[in-house]
């Protein structure tokens, strides 16, 4: 086999992308699915494989593998992001085998799942690595063939010299390919040209989801490796005194107890892979089930740490904070105390979120096997770079005693950026002396922590006689840290504007949850610029159009976050497609949203029950995300953020009492089910050839606040604090 | 441990397990069949659902030593259909539906069961009967969907 795995290819960017389109909104791809490209027949398999670079491997048939670089959660960039490099490659994708890459920081750059920025990061990285092994694949055909290469052309993985007639496939080239010199300046394609961008693709690991193949972290077996679990302190403030394990010694199948400490004394972890709790009791045994029932046999004693919080202590203090707390100043324009002074009205509403807990449907899990001499790791991490380097530390290990291995993940949302589990995972493998599966039960990964904080913000806003928005101050705490964005909108259209942040410690252990903070602010806040359009007297989407008229033609302020003319693009858009302006005769509401590069808006159309609960019967969503590479994959994505925010705002909560947390399972944890998802979502793409921003999460946050605006012109009633059915809830 | 004689996709298999042990952990540790997933151990979330006699079952919930003593026999994701030619996951591929894919064999194996004693489903139908599975990346609209489909092709 010819290899070429020392080379880089991530090279400078010789063509405009995006350059020449206009920027417009006029071109917008239909909201009906279109046909997709058939499953990907069985393909014969190359007797050799030619490695152009770390992502491209040419079979002597033309077979081509692309190996897939970051960590794959369900949004679907093990599809997307080989087609950005099979698109520069310019080969058919019927002939592309996708392979999981390991970590390998040697050739792939940023392996992260997080903040909806694969695709973002990736696009000129992987359009240049496609383009490189072709023009390599070229030069190889020009010297095959004995003519220029400038006078060949590339379709579908044959390389075609038009003079002589002359054609000769990637297959046949690529072992002296390899040999090649890597360029340092390639062409890229001019998107007008894209065959495979833009073209909706299947997951290309559906069929294996859809035959139940292994595929997740939990799926993963190893000869000779046992199972473990993990038993950590029943509430926040407790840390571990003692233990007996006698009992669960004793029991079939069990062969070690004992404690690990996951974060020992002088070992600096990443950031990532800091403890939620830094000593807890391992149970090893046989099985999954056996070591699931010994746990429950350990007498473990508890010490307090710190003080034991709970739910009305939290809503309490952030009310204080809100209305006593001494805030930092995140922005300031103008005047905002004496518009106040001198406004002819003035809007207040006060918003509150509680914790949420992730809940990916797999339960953290990792595989581990650690000895003296080496670290093999894998399972379902969104950043095992960071992880690679926290078992370095823990180990005293050089990087190329490590291996970390990528599985499809069930499920993310951020709470697989914290790698805990995986470092729990290497410890107890160290200490049994086996390879060990260390698998949560769903208890232990709904109590364990990272929760999405709890939050409460305060908006007011002034309105003059002609019911302008002349100032408006917005006052945000949560726990580990304010919500508030300071210069996202209406940052930048109101001449007197003040946001304040006040933070909150607490021992309940918080992280990144899908959209961070946007996915309560802005269902906040639009859902009081709503409020205030009607004190205003103004339609809600008139009324935010005339907010970012101002920040297109004489914006407010040093700077502001957003692009006023893109923000005002898709609240055009959507209200065409939903049919604002006529009169449907459901209740609605509009919601739009800036997040991750990504502009969004969304009209949701409600209906109540019999017993006057909401129903949602269809969601209109315009999202501007650039160029979208997988048009199947993206509407999948968008559906799935309107739902899950659907899903949270109505029923999501996690609650404490005395430290613990008061759900452990899905009997009283509710999440969205079948019934309670729209009937109908409609997706349109904004169409601008702008390159490629955000998309696993920018659908979510504002559909909490267009739910909460039909809710409003369903019942007549606002709702204030999240979940909105809370009150049915506790009912 | 004691060893208990099981009908699993047309095979029988023996697995030496506590009698309590669910059909769920043999099936995933002893016998190598992880298509079938865990998700909450209290038959809430679905992700665990097999067949039991043609009927869907949370596997999570039935003790190994209960099926053998029923002789039921289980049917998995995996024994399904030869490749994934079962109408509903032609359909589930038809419509690209999943999303992290965790959820997705237990909904298959509902959707299945759910055609199979309802060869015509109306939406109240499917909507009750995929009421016991959750997809947490919200694939629901999709579910609906394919499973409309997959009647279509059944019928």
């Amino acid at each position: 086999m010819s290899t070429n795995k020392s080379r880089r290819n991530f090279l400078k960017v010789s063509a405009a992308t995006g350059g020449g389109f206009m920027l417009g909104f006029s071109i917008l791809t239909s909201c009906e699915p279109k046909p997709v490209v058939a499953m990907q027949p069985e393909l014969v398999m190359p007797e050799t494989w030619m490695e152009i670079n770390g992502f491209i491997k040419i079979g002597d048939n033309g077979v081509v593998t692309i190996m897939s670089p970051n960590p794959e959660i369900g949004q679907n960039v093990k599809t997307a992001m080989p087609m950005i490099i099979a698109e520069e490659l310019d080969v058919d994708w019927k002939n592309v085998i996708v392979e999981q890459g390991k970590l390998d920081t040697e050739n792939f750059e940023r392996q992260i799942a997080g903040g909806s920025q694969s695709i973002r990061h990736g696009w000129e990285p992987l359009r240049n690595t496609g383009a490189t092994a072709r023009a390599m694949l070229v030069s190889a055909a020009a010297e095959t063939l004995e003519v220029p290469a400038d006078e060949l052309r590339t379709e579908n993985g044959i390389i075609h010299h038009d003079a002589s007639g002359k054609s000769i496939a990637y297959g046949e080239v690529a072992a002296l390919a390899t040999t090649m010199e890597v360029p340092t300046e390639v062409k890229l394609k001019d998107p007008k040209d894209f065959k495979i961008i833009g073209q909706g693709k299947k997951n290309v690991d559906a069929k294996k989801i859809v035959t139940g193949q292994p595929l997740f972290g939990i799926d993963v077996e190893r000869e000779g490796m046992l199972y473990a679990g993990i038993i950590h302190p029943p509430a926040f403030g407790l840390e571990l005194k003692s233990f007996d394990a006698a009992a669960a010694l004793a029991m079939p199948g069990i062969t070690n107890v004992f404690a690990i400490d996951c974060a020992p004394k002088g070992k600096e972890m990443q950031w990532s892979d800091a403890p939620t709790v830094r000593k807890q009791v391992a149970v090893v045994g046989k099985s999954t089930w056996q070591v699931m029932k010994a746990k429950k046999a350990v007498t473990v004693e508890w010490a307090k740490a710190s003080d034991a919080e709970d739910t009305a202590g939290h809503k309490a203090k952030m009310a204080d904070l809100i209305a006593n707390g001494k805030a930092q100043e995140a922005r300031r324009d103008g005047n905002p105390e004496s518009a106040f002074a001198g406004a002819a009205k003035i809007v207040e509403a006060t918003y509150s979120a509680p914790f949420l807990a992730h809940n990916t449907m797999e339960p953290m899990n990792f595989f581990a096997h650690v000895t003296d001499e080496k670290a093999e790791l894998h399972g379902p991490v969104q950043t095992p770079e960071f992880l690679e380097k926290s078992i370095a530390t823990l180990f005293d290990m050089d990087p190329a005693q490590i291996e970390v291995g990528m599985t499809r993940m069930g499920g993310g949302f951020g709470r697989r950026l914290y790698g805990s589990f995986a470092v729990e995972a290497a410890l107890i493998s160290k200490q049994a002396g086996a390879p060990i599966k260390l698998v949560y039960t769903r208890e232990d990964d709904m109590t364990q922590g990272t929760y999405r904080p709890d939050y409460l913000v305060k908006y007011r806003a002034g309105l003059d006689a002609d019911g302008k928005l002349i100032a408006f101050h917005v006052r945000g705490t949560g726990t580990h840290g304010s919500p508030v964005f300071a210069n996202r909108f209406p940052a930048g259209t109101v001449d007197n504007y003040l946001a304040e942040n006040i933070g909150m410690d607490s021992n309940i252990s918080t992280g990144a949850w899908r959209a961070p903070k946007s996915n309560f602010i802005a269902g906040a806040e639009q859902a009081f610029l709503d409020e205030v359009a009607e004190a205003a007297g103004k339609d809600p989407i008139d009324f935010r159009l005339e907010l970012f008229d101002r920040a297109i033609n004489d914006p407010v302020g040093e700077k502001h976050d957003y692009d006023a003319e893109r923000y005002a693009g898709v609240l055009k858009l959507v209200r065409k497609e939903s049919g604002w302006d006529g009169d449907s005769g459901e209740a609605r509401g509009v919601a739009a949203y800036y997040c991750h590069n990504s502009y969004v808006a969304q009209v949701l159309h409600l209906e109540l029950d019999d017993k006057g609960n909401p129903k949602v019967d269809k969601v209109d969503c315009v999202v501007d995300c650039g160029i979208v590479v997988n048009p199947e994959g993206a509407r999948n994505q968008i559906e799935g953020g309107i739902v899950d925010g659907i899903g949270h705002a109505l029923y999501g909560q996690m609650t404490f009492t005395d430290g613990k947390p008061d759900h452990q399972n899905f009997d009283t944890y509710r999440l969205i089910r079948h019934a309670e998802a729209p009937r109908e979502i409609n997706t349109f793409f904004v169409d601008n050839g702008i390159k490629p921003t955000g998309l696993g999460e920018p659908s979510l946050p504002p559909i909490m606040g267009a739910l909460a605006n039909a809710i409003y012109a369903a019942k007549g009633e606002r709702v204030y604090d999240q979940p909105f059915m809370g009150a049915a809830l506790r009912g | 441990m004691a060893q208990y004689q099981l009908t699993i996709n047309g095979e029988s298999r023996t697995v030496d397990v506590s009698p309590d042990t669910p059909l769920l952990w043999a099936l995933r540790d002893d016998m190598g069949l992880v298509g079938t997933k865990f998700g909450c151990g209290i038959g809430q979330c679905g992700a665990c659902t097999v067949h039991i006699d043609g009927v869907a079952m949370r596997s999570c919930q039935l003790p190994v030593s209960q099926i053998a003593e029923g002789e039921s026999k289980v049917t998995t994701i995996e024994g399904l259909s030869d490749n994934g030619t079962h109408p509903v996951q032609q359909a589930w591929l038809e419509h690209d539906v999943p999303q992290c894919g965790y959820c997705q064999a237990g909904q298959i194996m509902s959707a299945a069961s759910l055609l199979e004693l309802t060869p015509n489903p109306t939406d109240e139908d499917i909507t009750a009967g995929m009421a016991g599975n959750i997809c947490r990346c919200g694939t629901y609209v999709r579910i609906h969907a394919a499973v409309k489909t997959a009647a279509g092709k059944l019928s």
